[in-house]
């Protein structure tokens, strides 16, 4: 069954893209600047594809602007939400220009997919830990290629050879005679040189800034309440709005007593919608106390009935029969009845909320012929998309005003809060900033899906994998979000962490399905695909060490003799996490491999359960091999935080449904890891000069197995779904 | 009704119902955004600001329980010795993701410091666990409040 909750909120141009389209050359292009400076634009290559198809003129992605006042401006195309972005990025383009990081500003990109598309989305999105990733080469070739002509300009002043010229600190330097020009100075003049092309980049043992541990440049307004985020916008006039929408999703407002909301002192106005009512008032305590006032009768609707144990069902059934196949090597089937011991498990995992800091939030000033919104978004063409269609006026007429996010993890990738701003906003006089509760942050939030996994593997006589099958049941964010990278059943984001993993498995099959639960939004959460499909591969394939009887770690390191970067991280982690030593009663080491998001990480977790059943991670040992490292001390802080994200759902997190409603509402219900069980977690990190990976999200699907195995190595009881069943871990009276 | 308090050392009179928690009335009324709205329900920390010295959540303090009690947020957290430890403890250590809840977090381990200045593992756990990091950044708040205590 697949159905197909929500009509596609895709906006503009979305086109799949590929991997092999990175590994053409960027173009760049630089002309005159409003005020006479250098600017200089570099086309990203899926801009590029369009672009040679059209014959024309290269579009451009981002913005390199060079003023004669001495401003480095760099036009920010990913947003930043803690992941270091606004840090990271700008160090390739000063490493190249030669510039010092404090001398380059950054501005928000606004909405424009011809400009600032994600050449790895296709889509003008932060997501997917790929901003690095896709920002590699061409920003360090602007940087290149804006010193040179830089340069050029300074040596045709003094006329001079180039050779003879370099470039420091925002400086061009002749040493012979010691003179020096400020990039101010020659910005101008060097709009009018010729486009090198094929720039040297720098060798990695000359980066001065790439792989130093820069601070970042967001966090001083971080630590003194200055930094404003989309819930922080106040345009002058701002009414505050705040809603209840219908408790069972697809239901509606049938009838609203909002006499007593209308009596509370501060409340201006109740906006009633199909399916939601507002409250619009001059603060959130007003708002929030109108909003309690209210009685609302609900028509729940089709999916009244609705329960997380029904949806459950629905994808253990579909796992009975044949799916698309996400991949297959050799010949399982033949291999599975043939081999010497047979295993057999199902595995399955919950929706999940993103509940990031920052609830739910967008301000929106309606007009009749321009909408202006402020909001902290992560696909901000998507947000001016869903308000023009709300408001029913052009795209051009929507004004997006982006902002630092309060946590993204996924959420921030929806429209669907700037569409209900947009609804009330239409019903306001002025400017109205609408803020949801926590709890319709998380009964309104659109979940990672649940999945189900039915795997089957054969080994032989010495107990190495001779078969592996997985064919699992779920749905695909991809296929609504994204619908041409949709193809053949399958898509990658889905499957990633099930397929192409770095174990060498000679017959290997993995099928998917498309299940969309009834009713229920799904999303993109911290680490997607991986976020399940680790949790259920580098399970099962604890299980297979298990019945070899043999040592996990061990096991994994036979299988990983083609993917020596794999091979290392792990040997290197077990290495640093003591891994064969003594632990106590009820303790134990768990260990987890990932292939993911272009970067390798193994990790050991090190669990003690007690004998009540609760589970405490003690310390985490990380290794990782992301590639070329641009700022480690963020790698390390990610992988951190996506640790503690990970803990939280392996140990807690679960949306479940009953009677067609969330069961959970705010963090005593939906609770988050927190400082005293927050384990000591060590980072290491492998040192090579491969392509960078991304990291964003790769620790929160690594832990996961890793715990579960660490509880299994404490306790033998092997867990197939999440979360964390305590009382399944009591130790027997 | 009308209530007036003091916060970071000014008088503001402001026209709220006297159930209205003071959260708002910073956020939305006086327009000091530093401090944030994580749940409204005393269980995340976002909003934490102190009370004549101790930490509270604003979400759930009535702006009539206030009285006379002087309020300090994050803005003003950096003129106090503690605050100022505890903010060049949390750039040196660089805590923040993305930073939504860390003016809480530093309201709460300045509060820490100003009454034990040399907390424990134990001290801290106890001080800070009220506070969520959604970003998880809880190895760097401890290192930053063990420094902060150091220094």
């Amino acid at each position: 069954m697949i159905i197909d909750h929500r009509t596609s909120e895709a906006s503009g141009r979305i086109q799949p893209t590929s991997a092999n389209a990175l590994t053409r050359r960027s173009f760049l292009q630089a002309g005159a600047a409003a005020g006479g400076g250098l600017l200089l634009s570099l086309s990203l290559p899926f801009a590029v594809r369009g672009a040679e198809a059209a014959g024309t003129t290269f579009a451009p992605n981002a913005f390199l602007r060079i003023t004669p006042e001495g401003q480095v401006v760099l036009t920010m195309p990913y947003v930043e939400m803690g992941q270091g972005t606004y840090t990271s990025i700008p160090m390739l383009i000063a490493e190249e220009l030669e510039l010092e990081l404090s001398q380059v500003q950054l501005e928000h990109a606004p909405p424009n997919e011809e400009l600032y598309v994600n050449p790895l989305l296709g889509v003008q999105a932060t997501g997917n830990s790929n901003a690095i990733r896709g920002a590699w080469q061409p920003l360090r070739q602007a940087g290149a290629t804006a010193r040179t002509m830089l340069v050029a300009a300074a040596a045709k002043g003094w006329n001079v050879d180039a050779a003879s010229c370099r470039a420091r600190s925002g400086e061009v330097f002749h040493e012979p005679t010691g003179r020096r020009l400020k990039y101010a100075e020659l910005a101008a003049h060097a709009t009018g040189m010729p486009i090198p092309v094929n720039v040297a980049l720098k060798e990695p043992k000359d980066f001065r800034l790439i792989g130093t541990p820069a601070k970042r440049l967001d966090t001083p307004a971080k630590v003194n309440g200055t930094a404003v985020y989309g819930i922080d916008a106040r345009p002058p006039g701002v009414k505050i709005a705040t809603l209840a929408q219908s408790p069972v999703f697809g239901g509606r407002v049938k009838s609203v007593d909002d006499a007593a909301a209308k009596a509370v002192n501060g409340v201006r106005q109740i906006v009633r919608l199909n399916d939601a009512v507002a409250v619009v008032a001059d603060h959130m305590g007003a708002a929030k106390k109108g909003l309690e006032a209210l009685v609302i009768d609900w028509d729940d609707g089709q999916y009244e009935g609705l329960s997380t144990e029904a949806i459950l069902g629905e994808l253990e059934e579909a796992t009975l029969y044949p799916g698309a196949v996400a991949q297959s090597v050799g010949d399982a089937d033949s291999a599975l009845p043939s081999a010497h011991t047979q295993l057999e498990a199902t595995y399955h995992v919950p929706f999940l909320a993103h509940a990031p800091m920052e609830p739910m939030n967008c301000t929106v000033h309606a007009r009749s012929d321009a909408v202006e919104i402020w909001v902290g978004t992560q696909a901000i063409t998507r947000v001016q998309a869903a308000a023009a269609a709300t408001a029913g006026v052009l795209l051009e007429q929507v004004t997006v005003h982006n902002h630092l996010i309060g946590g993204g993890f996924g959420r921030r990738l929806e429209a669907d809060g700037a569409a209900r701003a947009v609804e009330i906003a239409k019903h306001v006089d002025g400017p109205v900033k609408v803020v949801w509760t926590r709890e319709e942050d998380i009964q309104h939030d659109m979940y990672r899906p649940m999945f189900f996994d039915r795997l089957s593997a054969g080994l032989d006589a010495k107990g190495m994998p001779a078969a592996w099958k997985n064919r699992f049941a779920g749905s695909s964010i991809i296929a609504r979000w994204l619908p041409p990278a949709f193809n053949n059943g399958f898509d990658h984001d889905t499957t990633e962490g099930a397929i192409d993993l770095a174990y060498d498995l000679p017959n290997f099959h993995v099928e998917f399905t498309r299940v969309e639960p009834p009713g229920i939004p799904t999303a993109f959460w911290r680490s997607v695909g991986p976020s399940h499909n680790v949790f259920v591969t580098e399970s099962f394939m604890d299980e297979l060490a298990a019945a070899a009887k043999q040592d996990p770690v061990a096991y994994r390191l036979a299988l990983l003799e083609k993917t020596p970067r794999a091979k290392a991280v792990l040997a290197l982690a077990a290495e640093k996490a003591g891994w064969g030593q003594t632990l106590p009663e009820r303790s134990g080491r768990g260990v987890s491999i990932q292939h993911a998001f272009a970067s390798y990480m193994a990790q050991v977790a090190e669990v003690e359960v007690a004998k009540g059943g609760t589970v405490r991670v003690k310390r985490v040992v990380c290794a990782v091999d992301c590639g070329t490292v641009v700022n480690p001390d963020t790698v390390k802080a990610q992988i951190q935080s996506g640790i503690m994200f990970g803990i939280t759902a392996a140990l807690y997190g679960q949306i479940t449904l009953k009677n067609g409603r969330v069961e959970q509402a705010n963090f005593d219900s939906y609770q988050i890891l927190r400082m005293d069980e927050a384990p000591e977690v060590e980072v290491h990190i492998v040192q090579n000069s491969e392509s960078p990976g991304g990291l964003g999200e790769a620790g929160t699907s690594a832990i996961v197995p890793a715990v579960t195995n660490a509880i299994y190595a404490a306790t033998g009881k092997r867990l197939r779904q999440l979360p964390v069943d305590s009382a399944a871990l009591r130790e027997p009276q | 009704m009308s209530a007036t308090i003091s916060v970071n050392g000014a008088l503001h009179t402001v026209d709220v119902d006297g159930d209205t928690p003071l959260l708002w009335v910073l956020r939305d009324v006086l327009g000091m955004t530093g401090t944030k709205f994580g749940c409204g329900a005393a269980l995340c920390g976002a909003c934490t600001v102190h009370l004549d010295g101790e930490p509270v959540r604003s979400c759930i303090t009535p702006i009539d329980s206030v009285g006379v009690s002087e309020i300090m947020t994050i803005e003003a957290i950096g003129a106090t010795e503690a605050g100022a430890k505890i903010q060049k403890a949390w750039l040196d250590v660089e805590v923040p993701q993305c930073g939504y809840c860390q003016s809480g977090q530093i309201m709460s381990a300045s509060a820490l410091i100003a009454s034990i200045p040399h907390p424990t593992d134990g001290d801290i756990d106890d001080a800070m666990s009220g506070n969520i990091c959604r970003c998880g950044t809880y190895v760097r708040i401890r290192e930053a409040i063990k420094q902060a205590a150091a220094a």
